[in-house]
């Protein structure tokens, strides 16, 4: 087996793991943490057809490899943006998740603005 | 028969990781922060050092010594850094109890 | 290929691993820990797949400031109460684990299935490069065959820092970003603080300079740049800028602008949005590469930092 086709079927179990992680933790955080899983694991199956593209003298093709680096910038800015959503959230309610509050349990603290 | 130098790299290299794995074994069975903190910046440095050492023989040139050790000394110089915060973290210098909220050991 | 068989096997197992550990871990900052390791390993990963300027931006940005912001995130949240906690049902984890199984067979599948021999570029990429003037493919598809997409990136950045700045609450807005804490003064941070940033800044430009003919580039050194500011901001030795300030704000837009300036100029000088005039790709690269990296430098720093807080008369931190 090539490394190409190993780290593509790893890539196929992040990207399973992490959808198992975003399905079932009730954090938004560890949903984010889930969800860099997932995006890492599809940027490992471009990856690995950059590999398997190889020629001309270069290692790999270089369009998929060039496509991997504007996602790794994209899902930067996209992780800061839900982080400070969630930071956001935490201010204003106290909750930490997204469910909605189930009947008969206490409001989560809640913080004024200064 | 390989080269003198692939021979020195592949000693200096089996040397250094064997003092990696050293160092983590005294992460995973020292008893508190404190002492796996030593485990892991002494033996993380020289080893880091052996393996740099190994490498040496087969860069050409002088730019990329320099660019070995100038890693090396990076990881020592962030490595220090980080054990004297983590170390501040847990026992701080002042006498004050340690922060709340920190993470765990 | 018998030698290396064994590394790549080890690496995946470590990299399922560690995967492992950032979901099943029942602390978020272990979490955040787990992922940070995992990064430097997935870039480890992309190395041996042979695309190094991947694993560059893999442990750079995906591991380092990534990690920096879920840990900083991880440490800032409130802890959830017990009932915020619970899992779901026993029954519901058990169909999403047959979903996940279902969906990780369908795309290793893919994998096996892929085309044999497999469809590339490279050769069509490798015909063209000569006249780019640079040396590294990569670079030469992120700034000349598919400079547009870089071009829409960059002005993602943009966005997606006013979308972290309209979080704030409107007592804040003028004040100055404030999830990046300090630390107290005389400790080992500061030291470090005021002896790297030189060379960092000097590794961050030769990434962007080398990027031309070898793995690095524009992204790479934008985000050591970036690091060694977030790593004076959290010393202390500098405040984060007012979100008013005018400065901070021509320096995020001035890499946009002078990209589409470029392209635009291409439309009169080469016939084409973002076509280069014959002769003059390698300078007009290098002016969009040098404005980029100052613009995404200044734009990740201040994704890190954070939405704008009101100034509060103590220096607060708990």
């Amino acid at each position: 087996m090539s490394e190409a086709t190993l780290f593509g079927l790893c890539g196929a179990a992040l990207v399973g793991l992490g959808l198992y992680g975003l399905i079932c933790h009730p954090g938004a955080l560890r949903k984010i943490l889930a969800f860099n899983l997932i995006g890492s694991g599809v940027f490992l199956l471009f990856g690995i057809v950059a590999r398997r593209g190889a020629a001309s003298g270069f290692g790999g093709d270089p369009v998929p490899q060039a496509l991997v680096i504007t996602g790794l910038v994209v899902a930067f800015a996209a992780t800061a943006l839900a982080v400070a959503l969630v930071l956001r959230l935490a201010q204003t309610s106290g909750r930490t998740g997204l469910d909605p509050e189930r009947p008969g349990q206490p409001e989560g603290t809640r913080r004024t603005e200064s | 028969m390989m080269p003198v130098q692939d021979i020195f790299t592949v000693a200096a290299v089996t040397l250094g990781s064997l003092f990696f794995l050293a160092g983590t074994v005294g992460l995973l069975r020292f008893p508190d922060t404190l002492t796996r903190l030593h485990a892991l910046t002494k033996a993380d440095n020289l080893g880091l050092g052996l393996v740099v050492l190994g490498l040496l023989p087969q860069v050409s040139s002088p730019l990329g010594w320099i660019g070995l050790i100038a890693v090396w000394l990076l990881a020592l110089l962030a490595g220090a850094t980080v054990g004297q915060l983590v170390a501040g973290a847990v026992r701080p210098p002042d006498g004050t109890p340690a922060q709340r909220g920190n993470p765990p050991a | 290929m018998s030698l290396t068989a064994p590394v790549d096997l080890g690496l995946a197992l470590l990299l399922l691993g560690l995967a492992v550990w950032v979901i099943a871990a029942s602390a978020t900052y272990r979490a955040a820990e787990g992922f940070i390791a995992y990064g430097l390993v997935l870039a480890l990963v992309w190395v041996r797949l042979g695309s190094v300027d991947v694993a560059l931006t893999e442990a750079a940005l995906g591991s380092g400031l990534t990690g920096l912001l879920l840990l900083r995130a991880a440490a800032r949240l409130p802890p959830a109460d017990p009932a915020e906690r619970a899992r779901p049902a026993k029954g519901v984890r058990v169909l999403a684990g047959l979903l996940c199984a279902v969906v990780t067979a369908g795309l290793a599948a893919v994998v096996l299935l892929l085309p044999e021999p497999a469809p590339t570029l490279a050769p069509a990429a490798a015909a063209s490069l000569p006249a780019t003037g640079v040396g590294n493919p990569v670079t030469g598809v992120l700034l000349a065959y598919r400079a547009v997409d870089t071009l829409g990136e960059s002005i993602v950045l943009v966005l997606a820092l006013i979308g972290l700045w309209s979080l704030a609450p409107d007592a804040a807005w003028g004040g100055r970003p404030g999830a990046l804490t300090t630390a107290p003064a005389g400790s080992a941070l500061r030291f470090l603080a005021q002896v790297l940033p030189p060379f960092g800044i000097l590794v961050g430009i030769h990434l962007l300079w080398v990027g031309a003919d070898h793995p690095g580039g524009k992204f790479q050194g934008a985000t050591v740049l970036a690091a060694m500011w977030v790593l004076v901001i959290i010393a202390g030795l500098r405040r984060p800028p007012p979100v008013t300030s005018r400065a901070t704000r021509w320096l995020v837009v001035v890499g946009s602008l002078i990209f589409v300036g470029i392209g635009a100029a291409g439309i009169w000088l080469a016939e084409a949005f973002l076509a280069y005039p014959d002769g003059l790709a390698k300078p007009l690269i290098l002016a969009i590469e040098a404005a980029l990296t100052l613009s995404v430098a200044v734009i990740l720093g201040l994704l890190l930092a954070g939405p704008p807080e009101a100034e509060r008369p103590t220096e607060r931190r708990s």
